[in-house]
């Protein structure tokens, strides 16, 4: 499997990269697009949207389902990877190399929350 | 535990993913299912539809049964070797299932039904042949295993593999199968609106036909570019597009109905009493913002309707649905479906989609 050691993850299979910004670039594990399968839509949220740790705020759809992107931590919404709009299959190409949103952490400890490479290679396996 | 056909372990060596589908452990693709989509509308691809049911019936009276039991007339079924889709109904004039009726002679049909129907339909066929009382014998054949090889190309690729079928198939019309010996059963039908056969063998025999098929550059195809193409091609997916509580006249099947003669088939008087409440037709999603699914809600100018299936067609490269909608709803209209947030315009077209490889629908 696929899990770069340097990322954060999810146990709803979204990755988290922490950018010298102090921002964090959010996107969805390779294990879950292969789950997905041909990714055909990409619903990045909007910059300027405040959203709570485990809120829905976007969505990736395949041919054959649609999945919720959830937020890893509460905070701001900075910046919606509008490109994957026209070029889903991207996601499918490359996930750890497509980033879908943005997030400003409203407190950056929370970031120790998400799992690491390890733990995540144990729900992924589940 | 789920229920497995001769070729479960062939698809696992073949790298497939695996899902249960009705009870059944089936591949739903093996790598790509919109490369195995392409494959079928532009080359041939191979499907594993063992989970299928062949049910074959035999008796002086079998004709007669089958003009009573189903909602099609399988008095049009003269010559042998001829097939016709037909829904089998409940007394609601719901729809139990859809099948495809093939007669061999005037005392032994075929019928093939779907797979998580299969049992009750079974069941449902020997209350009819109870009442009916001609006496038919009913044998549903678990010995056999089935594939559908499909595409421009299938034909040709499947006589290269299987070149001694040739002579008894290459004449073969739409609709039309020919019996190799008693248990081969080698039919231009299909699911995917592209040309080629469906297979019927002993389940022995699974293993070697699939290898050979695929040897001749045949791709191995799984149920979801099995659903994305029939879809494209209008066609229905039962349990989905229609159940035991809808009607086949509102499901777009009006056309495998036939009232024409005075014939007391079951479900036919709840049927003609409900009449049509609905127009089934498809849509192009026209806005950006999604992917058509079914349950979700449309709004029309006459009111309310459901996408009963709905996807992203890989041919088109749009989304596409089949849906139940307001009577009077006509293709060219625009509609409103409601997809998570948000309503995005559709196109109303009449269905298929798609038809060998290409559009019908300017897109």
């Amino acid at each position: 499997m696929n899990i770069p050691k340097e990322l954060k993850y999810t146990a709803s299979h979204e990755w988290a990269r922490v950018e010298p910004d102090g921002t964090v670039s959010i996107g969805i594990t390779d294990h879950a697009q292969e789950q997905l399968g041909d990714i055909v839509f990409v619903e990045a949220p909007k910059a300027g949207r405040k959203v709570a740790a485990g809120e829905a705020v976007g969505v990736v759809e395949s041919v054959k389902a649609a999945s919720d992107i959830y937020a890893p931590v509460a905070g701001e919404i900075v910046a919606g990877n509008d490109a994957l709009a026209d070029s889903p299959e991207q996601v499918n190409a490359d996930a750890y190399g497509s980033w879908i949103y943005r997030i400003k952490p409203g407190n950056a400890a929370d970031l120790d929350k998400l799992l690491d490479a390890a733990a995540y290679e144990k729900v992924a396996s589940e | 535990m789920l229920k497995t056909t001769p070729l479960n372990a062939v698809h696992r060596e073949a790298g497939a993913r695996m899902v249960d589908f009705g009870g059944w452990d089936m591949p739903v693709h093996y790598g790509s299912q919109v490369e195995e989509h392409h494959a079928v509308r532009r080359d041939a691809g191979v499907f594993d539809v063992s989970h299928m049911r062949v049910v074959d019936f035999e008796g002086a009276g079998v004709r007669e049964f089958l003009r009573f039991a189903l909602a099609n007339d399988v008095a049009k079924l003269t010559q042998p070797g001829k097939a016709l889709y037909s829904c089998l109904l409940n007394d609601s004039g719901g729809v139990i299932d859809d099948l495809i009726a093939y007669h061999f002679r005037d005392d032994f049909f075929r019928l093939v039904v779907n797979a998580g129907t299969a049992e009750g339909d079974i069941q449902w066929l020997h209350s009819l042949n109870a009442l009916a009382g001609h006496g038919v014998s009913i044998r549903p054949r678990e010995d056999l295993a089935m594939v559908a090889v499909q595409g421009p190309n299938a034909r040709e690729k499947f006589w290269r593999a299987f070149d001694e079928t040739k002579p008894a198939t290459e004449g073969l019309g739409l609709f039309q199968a020919a019996r190799l010996g008693d248990d081969i059963m080698v039919a231009r039908t299909g699911y995917t609106g592209e040309d080629g056969f469906e297979v019927v063998f002993p389940a022995g025999d699974a293993e070697s036909i699939w290898r050979r098929v695929v040897e001749q550059g045949v791709r191995p195809c799984g149920l979801g570019a099995r659903d994305t193409l029939r879809l494209e091609a209008g066609m229905n997916l039962y349990g989905q597009d229609m159940d035991a509580a809808v009607s086949p006249l509102d499901a777009g099947l009006a056309w495998t109905v036939d009232l024409k003669a005075p014939r007391p088939f079951f479900g036919r008087k709840a049927l003609e009493a409900r009449g049509q409440q609905h127009d089934f037709l498809g849509l192009v999603l026209v806005d950006k913002g999604g992917v058509l699914r079914a349950h979700q809600l449309v709004l029309a100018d006459g009111g309310e309707g459901e996408v009963t299936s709905g996807t992203f067609s890989p041919t088109l490269g749009v989304s596409i649905a089949l849906a139940r909608l307001p009577r009077g709803t006509a293709p060219g209209a625009t509609v409103r479906v409601v997809v998570r947030d948000k309503e995005l315009a559709a196109r109303v077209v009449k269905p298929p989609f798609v038809r060998n490889g290409q559009s019908l629908i300017g897109v």
